[in-house]
Parts: structure tokens; C-alpha cells; sequence
């Protein structure tokens, strides 16, 4: 019998649990007597309370508290900054003081017996405003350099770069391309609300809580309320999708611990689709320009970008938006230029390939623009610009398969048959247009524990404190743990999501399989060569019999000096083929092919469900979602999701491919992985407005390209 | 959620006694049927009746052909009515746009007459963190004016309220002349659907020409070479499972590739369903020819008022007009 499962397509082993509703999501677990909880949010964007009226709330049927800046509990808000929180910047405090700073602060909070109960007494609190005037258009704020401070997570990357003589070289070229581009405000929108259960045992607290990191969970839950994170356990099994938003530690979960302090009994709190607009993060409305220079036979001579986006007035959010310039492409002059706006909005977050998708979107279109001026193949032009090594960093690549993926992508696409002259496909009345760009995402490494524990029945259990928000964590790591410990799948049984457990890092970053995943290798691996040791056997399942005792072995993995001797990501290529209605204006997706170089593959039907989701989720970025802020006093207009579309199954294209192309990487983790979670979503975007513009000749830099723009 | 008592009477005539009332937000007592809409505006505090009086079970829910036309009651599912043969067959306008409505979950779960009674998607109505909506709160303003338009109405609009009615049906519907069938403890009468819904004006809070106690029955629509070849086209951002950017239900009585009769109504652009006379005078005649249609539809924008965000949609309906009648005009 076989134990080699890395590299399988096997099944979601959580799959019946989840499809039959018998996998328990954050707000289902039951907390005997809990009683619940309802937020009161502020409905201005900048001020101060002046006044604040809950005496009917207090009086309304079955309400037990309700907290406001005046009564709720004076908690210490230690220094506590995780590696999702930003690096300069205090977080929100909640019902701490008058001080109002973005539409949806929570400004009261009230526990009452029953969800009804609560929610109906929350729209009985009245609050006044002194309001101030708010900050909500981004094209009215000036933007800034952020603040460059050393911090215990080291320097921030630099927000201004420069190599050559960039701004010379894009006078003196022979072809220029000079451009804006905009990303709007985009939220993550998963389909499960964030939800918190709160219960504490007189100073233990436990937290079921929806999360990508549940250590994080307990360490700023402890730095707010001034208790050691020892004290607190969090649990989170199940995520129904969260693209970022459960990274950090949001003010709602703070609320649920205090509502169920002055309880003294479980609450359970979770927020609205419309509370989830202001409340979890988002895509930051991000404004750049991308200025190209070039020679006739197509090598980029300069790449100028400058790039903006908005943070809140009590945060630096940052992203990595102009990594693509930086390092994708061979160029002897580059600037390269990140600033923030400070506004009038809860604090950005990181959402499925932060920054990169941003970025990413604007220099592949003014790729193809340059395609375009060039009358070259958007492809050949990449091509000529294929760097030898990271031209940033200085580093050579640990692997980069782009020549590659171009290669087999173009060739199942069929990309050969593209006439390249725009408007020149057509389909009945369709405008039928071809686009690509390249996909790429830094490959993330990170310290990670793992515990493995042979039973002398000859099963096991292996555990480590990861999160699993759909790409299949549950079922990739008990592949990993199998096969390291020379067990069939059924005798594994892997868990995760409990503080309890040992330490990863963030279920983001398309880091989980790298980090976790050589963690629990490791882990298993120890745990079978201590059995076969001391019993002396020669297979493991009489190795444990014999030995009659469990055996457990734990294992910490962390990076070592592989970042100072290689540039490591993922990379990609998407082919895109749009059918574009030119009277109405509507543009449907026909065709994706994907191919991605990205290490090993340890289970290619989950990561090619995970490259699907990312594929559609970059339709969506391209074509539709929008959160539309009323400049007046910056409300989100489109809160819900209805006015907010994300794509449906009518908008995936019939025909999706994903390609994995093969990569043997020894530099970058032990398992030779680099993650597939945010590329698949990068490039998406460019190479769908790439695709519009060669149906119509209409090049739109805004997105997302609704029909209001094609008309 | 507003506490809330629910009753279920046991026939009609305890629904008439209760004195509910739809189409009006200050309505202290309101009827329920599938609950589709109405459930959500409970949940987000923009409806806060005191009392909720269930139709569920009284009303009927057949869909009949007869020499006079179709009936559908109000108690029929979208979902049944969409594909009821007899509606398929002689009327695709409507389970056209009933199939471009909401999701099958919806569809399955949501009344006729619920479906014209729903409310607007203007977003300011339904975010009850903005104080100022004159349909919501009557004589409080009008939030959407000066603020993100796209989802607002051009046609028919005031100073008053500028929100689009969102029901897909209803505009499919308006292009065939139907009456809605409406019962009271007074007996019944009928109105035709293109007087059933009130021009906001003053009194955007007053949506439709029910009174207390009163609820629709049924619709019944005529007959006709029309209805048989109709066709409804709607524009919106992704490919299903939205409302209306803009739509245009149209309805050709043809001869020799002439148009002998035209009806046209639009949606997405109204403050009620909207039918556009002028362009139907106009296409009366016509051949169906692009620049013809074309001059005909560019009618149907006498009296729009673009603000801002809406613009596109003076553009948008003009040419979903003279698509929709080119698609139904190629209907063998
Ligand atoms: C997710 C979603 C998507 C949707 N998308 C679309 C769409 O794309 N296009 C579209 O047109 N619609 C759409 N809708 C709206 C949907 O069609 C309506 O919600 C539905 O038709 C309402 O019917 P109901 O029976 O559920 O009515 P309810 O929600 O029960 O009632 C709605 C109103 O009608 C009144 N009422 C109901 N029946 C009667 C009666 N017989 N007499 C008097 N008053 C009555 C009620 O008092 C209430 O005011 C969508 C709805 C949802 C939830
Ligand atoms: S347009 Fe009508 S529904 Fe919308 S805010 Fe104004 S008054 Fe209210």
C-alpha cells in the first residue's frame, strides 16, 4: 500500500461535514445561557458624541446592558501590534471615549436575552454629533509619504525607490506610455458574517470567533483587557471565506468580550452584511500612474509608478502595490512611489493578493498599451523584457517558470490565432476581444509549529493552530502528515483552529501550506523515526504495537537565510477571451486559462478550485465590485448584496483551465511549495480590461468596467 | 427588528377587517405574503409596522387562460408563473422577466402580488443611517438627491424622491395593458396596472392607489398578437441575480416586417413602471430597420432628468428600446 498522498487529487475531507451544515462556523457553537449582542454605529463620518440617549433602550424588553463611552468598562488597550496590524498607527479603541472617526464606529453596544430583543433596543439608542469636517473623497486629500519608523517587525519597505535615471530615460525614449489608473474601494464580502462568542470563566476568557489567525485573536484580546494571552483560548474551526478580512483582530470581538463581562454570562455577537462594510477591512481605493518609456524593438527603457490609496486618520495601512515595477519586468531606470491618504474610513486591510493586485493591474495595462503603440504581441513584449534575476533586489529567482506559463497557456488558449487588430473578433453582434498579463505573488515563509502523536492503535493525530477559509487546509495537511508518517489517510487525524494548539502564522499570504505544511512534515517525520527507533520495527503500524504507548513529537519550522540569497514568488499567466455587447455595454468573460509556476502542487484538485475561486474572484474585480462611498459624508452606499455584486455562476466562463507548470524549488521552504491562494487572482483583472480593450478599442483605466463605461 | 405581532386570519375577510395596508411606509399595519421583501426592510428597520396580517393561504394562486385573457392570482409564485405554458406560450414577456428576476430560491418563495408591492432599491431608502427619505420617513428629504445616483430613477422623478421601482414584472406587465384585480370588505374593483402605481410627487411615501384593507387579488391580462410576440431585455452588471441597470419590455404586432402596433415600457428608469406612448406613436409603421428604431426610442427620453451618477442610463434605455424590439421583431 502506498503512503505517497503529496501531489494527489484527493477530496475535501471535510467536504460531507461542510455540504450537510455538520461543520460548526463561529456563530453556531452554543454557549449554554449566552445571551446576545447588538452594535450601535455612529452615523457620522468625524467629530465628537455630543450627546448619547439609551434610557429607552435600557427600559425595552429583555435588554441587560447597554454600554456606552460613559459606562463601558475603562479597559488598559496595551501596545500590541500583530503581524496583520499596521506598523504605525494605534487601533481603534472601542467605547472609550467621545471621539468619532469613521461612518460605523461603534459607538454603544447592547446585550439583551434574545437577538430581536437586542437589535430592536440598538435602533432605541439616539446619539447627537458635533461633527467635524470629514475627510471621505479621496481626490480631496493630499496624500503623504508614510511615516518611516523602525518598529519590532523591523523597517517598513521603502515607499520611494529609484534605479537609473528613470525620469531621463522616460524623456529621451522613443516611445512613451503615461497614464492614471484607479481601484475602488472593494470589500471581501465572504459569505459568512464575522462572528464572536464570547464566555468567561472568571478572568479565562474562550473565544469562538471567526478567524484566519486565532493566536493573534488571543494576544490582542489579552493586550486590550490587560490579561495574559495564556488566559484566553481561542476556537475556530471553520471559516466560510474571508479573502483577508479575519486576519486582524477587529473591534467586534473586543465588544463581544466586554458585552459578556458586564453580563457575567456568554455573548454572542455577530455583525450584519451592512455592519461588514464598516467594520472587517477592505481593498483600499487606490489611485496610480504609470508612465512607460520603451524602444522601438520593445525593451522598457523606464517605468515610472506612483501610487496612492486611503487609510484611515488612526492607522497606516500599506500595501505592496508597487512590486510589479520594482522587480517584474528587466528595466535599468525605475521610480517607484507609495503614499497614503488619510481619511475618514475604518482602516483598510489586506484582501486576496493586497497591493499586488492593485499594482499589478496598472502596469499590465500600461503593457499592453505599449503592446499596442509597439503593434507587437502583448506576449513577445513580455517576453523581451524577461529579466535574468530580480533587478530590485539583486537577487537571482529561486525559480520563475514565466516563459513557461506564457508558453502552454498561450498554447491551450490557442493564442496564436488572435488577430491582434482591435474590434476585429467578432461573434453575432458581440465584440469578441483576446487579453493576458502576468500573474505574480511573493512566495511567504513563515516560523510554524506542528504536534504529531502516534497511538498505539496505529492511528494518529496531528494538530497545529491553523485556519482553514477554504483552500483545503484540513484535507492538504492530513495528505502532508500521511505521507511523512508512511500511514493511509484514514488513520490521520489532522485538527486545527485552537489556540491550544501549537503556533502558525497568518492564514494569509499564501502562506499556510509553505509554513504549516513543513511544520507538520516535520512533526510527523520525528514522531515516525522515534517509533521506528525505540521499537525497532520496521513499518510504523507495528511499531505501535509493539511500542503499546503513544509517541509525540513536536516540530518549529521558521525561514532561515533563503530571503538574503533569492527573490522568491509565484509566478503566472492568465488568457482571457471577453464577449463585449457594444450597444449595451455589457462584457461577459467567455474563456480563462491560467497557468501557474508555484512549486509543488500538493493537491491539485483543491489548488485548481482555489485557482477557480481566485480566476472568478478577479471577474468580479474587473467587471463589477464597487463599494460606492457617498462623498457627502462617506457612507457606503451599496452596503449589501444586492447593489454590490459579486459574480454569480452565470459569470464564470464556461471554459476555465488551470495549468500547473512543473517546478522543483529546493530554496524556498521544505517542502519546496510557494502558494497559490493570491495569484490566482492577480493578472486577472489586466488581462480582462486587455481583452475589452482589443474587442472595442476602449481602454478603461477605472475599474470596475461596468456597462456605464462601454456605452 | 420592531416588535411585531403576527396574525393569520383565517379568511379574507379578517385580512380586509385588519385595515393593513402596502405601499405605504407610515402604515402602522401591513400585509405579508412571501415575505421576500419584506423581511429584509423589517430586518433593517426601514419597515417598523406594529402589526404584520399573513395572506398566506388566503388569496389564490391560479394562473388560467381564458377568452378574456390571462389571470394570474396574487398568491402565484413567480416561479409557477414562469413556467405556467400558458404564459410561456402566449405571453414570454412575463416569464422573461420574471426569469430575470432574483434566484430560483426567491422566485420559489415570492407572490405576484408581492412582487408588485416590493419596494424601491433606492439605497438611501433602505440604509436607515440616513435620516432624510422623504418615502421612508414623509417630509424628513430626500437623501439620494446630490448623492450616488446610479441606482435612481430619470423618468418621472420629483424634487421630492427620485427612486426607480425595481420590479422587473411590473414593467413587463404595464406593456401588455393589464387591470389588477383589488378586493376590500367593499367588494372588488379594478385598476389598470398603469394607474395602480402613483407618481412620487409630494407624497413618494404613497406608492400605489390602495386603501386600507385592501389587497390585489389578481391580474388579468388581455390577449393578444402583442403579448404572443414580446420579448424583455434587462442591462445589468453581472450576468444574473441583479436588478435592473435598465430595462425594456416590448410587445410588435407586425405585418410584412411593418410595425403594425408597438408597446414599449422601461424599467430602471421610472419612478413606477414606465410605458413610453410617444415612441410607440412612433413606431407605429416603421419597418424594422436600426435607424427607424433608433429615431423612435430616442422618444422615450422626453422628460428625463439625468443627476449625476443616472446619466447613462438617458443612453442605456434608448438602446435596450431598439434592441428589445429587434430580438422580439426576429421571433418567427
Ligand atoms: C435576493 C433578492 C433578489 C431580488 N431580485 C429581484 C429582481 O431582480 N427583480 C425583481 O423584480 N424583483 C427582485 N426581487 C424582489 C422580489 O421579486 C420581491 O421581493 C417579491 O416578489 C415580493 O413578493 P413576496 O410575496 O415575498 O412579498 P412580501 O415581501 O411578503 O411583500 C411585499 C409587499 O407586498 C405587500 N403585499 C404582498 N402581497 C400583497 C397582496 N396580495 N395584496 C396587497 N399587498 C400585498 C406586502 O404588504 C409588502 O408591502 C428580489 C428579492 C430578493 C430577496
Ligand atoms: S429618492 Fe426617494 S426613496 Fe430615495 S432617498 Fe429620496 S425620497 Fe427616499
Amino acid at each position: 500500500m502506498t503512503t505517497a498522498f503529496i501531489g494527489k487529487p484527493v477530496s475535501r475531507i471535510d467536504g460531507r461535514q461542510k455540504v450537510t451544515g455538520g461543520a460548526t462556523y463561529a456563530a453556531e457553537f452554543v454557549a449554554p445561557g449566552a445571551a446576545h449582542a447588538a452594535i450601535v454605529r455612529s452615523t457620522a463620518a468625524s467629530g465628537r458624541i455630543a450627546s448619547i440617549d439609551s434610557a429607552s433602550a435600557e427600559r425595552a424588553q429583555g435588554v441587560i446592558a447597554v454600554l456606552t463611552h460613559r459606562n463601558a468598562p475603562r479597559l488598559p488597550y496595551r501596545e500590541h501590534k500583530g503581524i496583520p496590524d499596521p506598523v504605525i498607527g494605534e487601533r481603534l479603541h472601542v467605547l472609550q471615549d467621545d471621539r468619532v472617526n469613521h461612518q460605523g464606529q461603534p459607538i454603544a453596544l447592547v446585550v439583551a436575552e434574545t437577538l430581536e430583543q437586542a437589535q430592536h433596543a440598538a435602533t432605541l439608542v439616539h446619539a447627537t454629533y458635533d461633527q467635524d469636517a470629514a475627510a471621505t473623497d479621496i481626490n480631496q486629500v493630499e496624500p503623504v509619504l508614510p511615516t518611516q519608523e523602525k518598529t519590532d517587525q523591523g523597517e517598513a519597505q521603502s515607499p520611494e525607490t529609484r534605479r537609473g535615471d528613470p525620469e531621463g530615460a522616460l524623456a529621451a525614449a522613443e516611445l512613451k506610455i503615461d497614464h492614471g489608473y484607479v481601484i475602488p474601494r472593494e470589500h471581501h464580502n465572504p459569505l459568512e458574517m464575522h462572528a464572536t462568542i464570547a464566555a468567561w470563566d472568571g478572568d479565562r476568557l474562550t473565544l469562538w470567533d471567526k478567524t484566519q489567525f486565532v493566536h493573534n485573536v488571543a494576544d490582542e484580546i489579552a493586550a486590550v483587557f490587560g490579561i495574559p494571552a495564556e488566559n484566553i483560548r481561542v476556537i475556530s474551526p471553520f471559516v466560510g471565506g474571508a479573502f483577508g478580512s479575519g486576519l486582524r483582530t477587529w473591534p467586534h470581538v473586543t465588544l463581544a468580550a466586554i458585552g459578556a463581562r458586564v453580563a457575567k454570562r456568554p455573548v454572542k455577537l455577530m455583525l450584519s452584511r451592512r455592519e461588514m462594510y464598516y467594520s472587517v477591512g477592505y481593498r483600499p481605493h487606490t489611485v496610480q500612474r504609470v508612465a512607460l518609456g520603451a524602444s522601438r524593438d520593445g525593451r522598457l527603457a523606464a517605468i515610472l509608478h506612483d501610487a496612492h490609496q486611503e487609510t484611515s486618520t488612526y492607522e497606516e495601512f500599506s500595501e505592496s502595490i508597487l512590486d510589479a515595477s520594482r522587480f517584474l519586468y528587466s528595466c535599468p531606470n525605475v521610480y517607484t512611489r507609495h503614499r497614503i491618504a488619510h481619511m475618514n474610513v475604518n482602516t483598510p486591510t489586506y484582501m486576496r493578493a493586497p497591493g499586488v493586485a492593485s499594482g499589478n493591474f496598472a502596469l499590465e495595462s500600461a503593457l499592453d498599451e505599449l503592446a499596442v503603440a509597439l503593434d507587437m504581441d502583448p506576449v513577445e513584449l513580455r517576453l523581451r523584457n524577461e529579466p535574468d534575476r530580480d533587478e530590485f533586489s539583486n537577487l537571482p529567482f529561486s525559480s520563475r517558470s514565466t516563459r513557461e506559463c506564457y508558453r502552454v497557456a498561450a498554447e491551450r488558449f490557442g493564442w496564436s490565432r488572435r488577430s491582434p487588430e482591435p474590434r476585429s473578433m467578432r461573434d453575432g453582434r458581440s465584440l469578441v476581444g483576446w487579453g493576458m498579463a502576468t500573474a505574480h505573488y511573493p512566495m511567504h515563509y513563515a516560523p510554524a509549529s506542528a504536534k504529531a502523536r502516534l497511538l498505539p492503535d496505529g492511528t494518529a493525530e496531528v494538530t497545529s493552530a491553523a485556519s482553514d477559509m477554504g483552500p483545503g487546509t484540513w484535507t492538504s495537511m492530513t495528505q502532508v502528515a500521511a505521507e511523512a508518517l508512511g500511514l493511509p489517510l484514514d488513520r490521520v487525524k489532522f485538527t486545527l483552529g485552537d489556540t491550544r494548539m501549537p503556533r502558525t502564522p497568518p492564514h494569509g499570504g499564501s502562506m499556510t501550506m509553505a509554513s504549516v505544511g513543513s511544520a507538520v512534515q516535520a512533526a510527523c517525520r520525528k514522531a515516525r523515526e522515534d517509533a521506528l527507533a525505540r521499537s525497532g520495527a520496521s513499518e510504523i503500524g507495528d511499531a505501535m504495537h509493539r511500542l503499546g504507548q503513544p509517541v509525540e513529537a513536536s516540530a518549529d519550522v521558521k525561514p532561515g537565510d533563503e530571503t538574503q540569497r533569492f527573490s522568491m514568488h509565484s509566478f503566472g499567466a492568465v488568457f482571457v477571451e471577453v464577449a463585449v455587447d457594444p450597444d449595451l455595454g455589457e462584457t461577459r468573460v467567455r474563456r480563462m486559462v491560467g497557468a501557474y509556476g508555484a512549486g509543488r502542487i500538493v493537491n491539485p484538485k483543491l489548488t485548481r478550485s482555489q485557482c477557480i475561486g481566485g480566476m472568478i474572484g478577479g471577474i468580479g474585480m474587473a467587471l463589477m465590485e464597487h463599494s460606492v462611498v457617498d462623498a457627502r459624508n462617506g457612507r457606503v452606499t451599496n452596503a449589501n448584496l444586492a447593489e454590490y455584486p459579486v459574480p454569480v455562476h452565470a459569470d464564470a466562463p464556461p471554459v476555465m483551465d488551470v495549468l500547473f507548470v512543473e517546478e522543483h524549488d529546493p530554496h524556498v521552504n521544505p517542502l519546496g511549495v510557494k502558494g497559490v491562494g493570491e495569484i490566482a487572482l492577480v493578472g486577472v483583472a489586466p488581462a480582462i480590461t486587455n481583452a475589452i480593450y482589443h474587442a472595442t478599442g476602449r481602454r478603461i483605466r477605472e475599474l470596475p468596467v461596468t456597462p456605464d463605461k462601454l456605452i | 427588528m420592531h416588535p411585531f405581532s403576527l396574525e393569520r386570519p383565517r379568511d379574507l375577510a379578517g385580512a380586509f377587517a385588519s385595515g393593513a395596508q402596502a405601499g405605504r411606509n407610515d402604515a402602522p399595519i401591513e400585509f405579508i405574503a412571501g415575505g421576500t421583501d419584506m423581511v429584509q426592510l423589517l430586518q433593517e428597520h426601514v419597515r417598523r409596522p406594529d402589526r404584520l396580517v399573513s395572506l398566506s393561504g388566503l388569496l389564490d394562486a391560479t394562473i388560467e387562460l381564458s377568452p378574456e385573457g390571462l389571470r394570474i392570482g396574487a398568491a402565484a409564485t413567480m416561479a409557477d408563473t414562469a413556467a405556467h405554458p400558458a404564459v410561456l406560450e402566449g405571453f414570454p414577456v412575463i416569464a422573461e422577466a420574471l426569469l430575470a428576476s432574483a434566484s430560483p430560491q426567491v422566485r420559489n418563495q415570492a407572490t405576484i402580488g408581492g412582487n408588485l408591492l416590493q419596494r424601491t432599491r433606492c439605497p438611501y431608502f433602505r440604509d436607515v443611517g440616513y435620516a432624510a427619505c422623504n418615502k421612508r420617513a414623509p417630509g424628513s428629504g430626500c437623501s439620494a438627491l446630490g448623492g450616488e445616483t446610479r441606482w435612481n430613477a430619470v423618468l418621472g422623478t420629483s424634487q421630492s424622491c427620485i427612486a426607480a421601482h425595481a420590479s422587473d414584472l411590473a414593467v413587463a406587465l404595464v406593456a401588455l395593458d393589464p387591470v389588477v384585480e383589488l378586493r376590500s370588505a367593499s367588494g372588488q374593483r379594478t385598476v389598470p396596472l398603469a394607474e395602480f402605481h402613483r407618481l412620487p410627487g409630494e407624497t413618494p411615501h404613497i406608492e400605489t392607489v390602495l386603501e386600507p384593507g385592501e389587497v390585489v387579488a389578481g391580474i388579468l391580462v388581455p390577449a393578444s398578437p402583442i403579448a404572443r410576440r414580446s420579448h424583455y431585455l434587462k442591462v445589468r452588471d453581472r450576468a444574473s441575480f441583479e436588478f435592473a441597470l435598465v430595462s425594456a419590455a416590448v410587445g410588435l404586432d407586425l405585418e410584412d416586417g411593418i410595425i403594425r402596433d408597438a408597446h414599449v415600457a422601461l424599467g430602471g428608469v421610472g419612478t413606477k413602471p414606465w410605458r413610453v406612448p410617444e415612441v410607440e406613436a412612433a413606431l407605429s409603421g416603421a419597418a424594422l430597420e436600426e435607424a427607424a428604431l433608433r429615431q423612435a426610442a430616442a422618444l422615450a427620453t422626453q422628460g428625463a432628468e439625468p443627476r449625476g451618477g443616472n446619466a447613462f442610463k438617458i443612453e442605456l434605455m434608448q438602446r435596450a428600446i431598439v434592441r428589445a424590439i429587434q430580438t422580439a421583431g426576429a421571433r418567427a
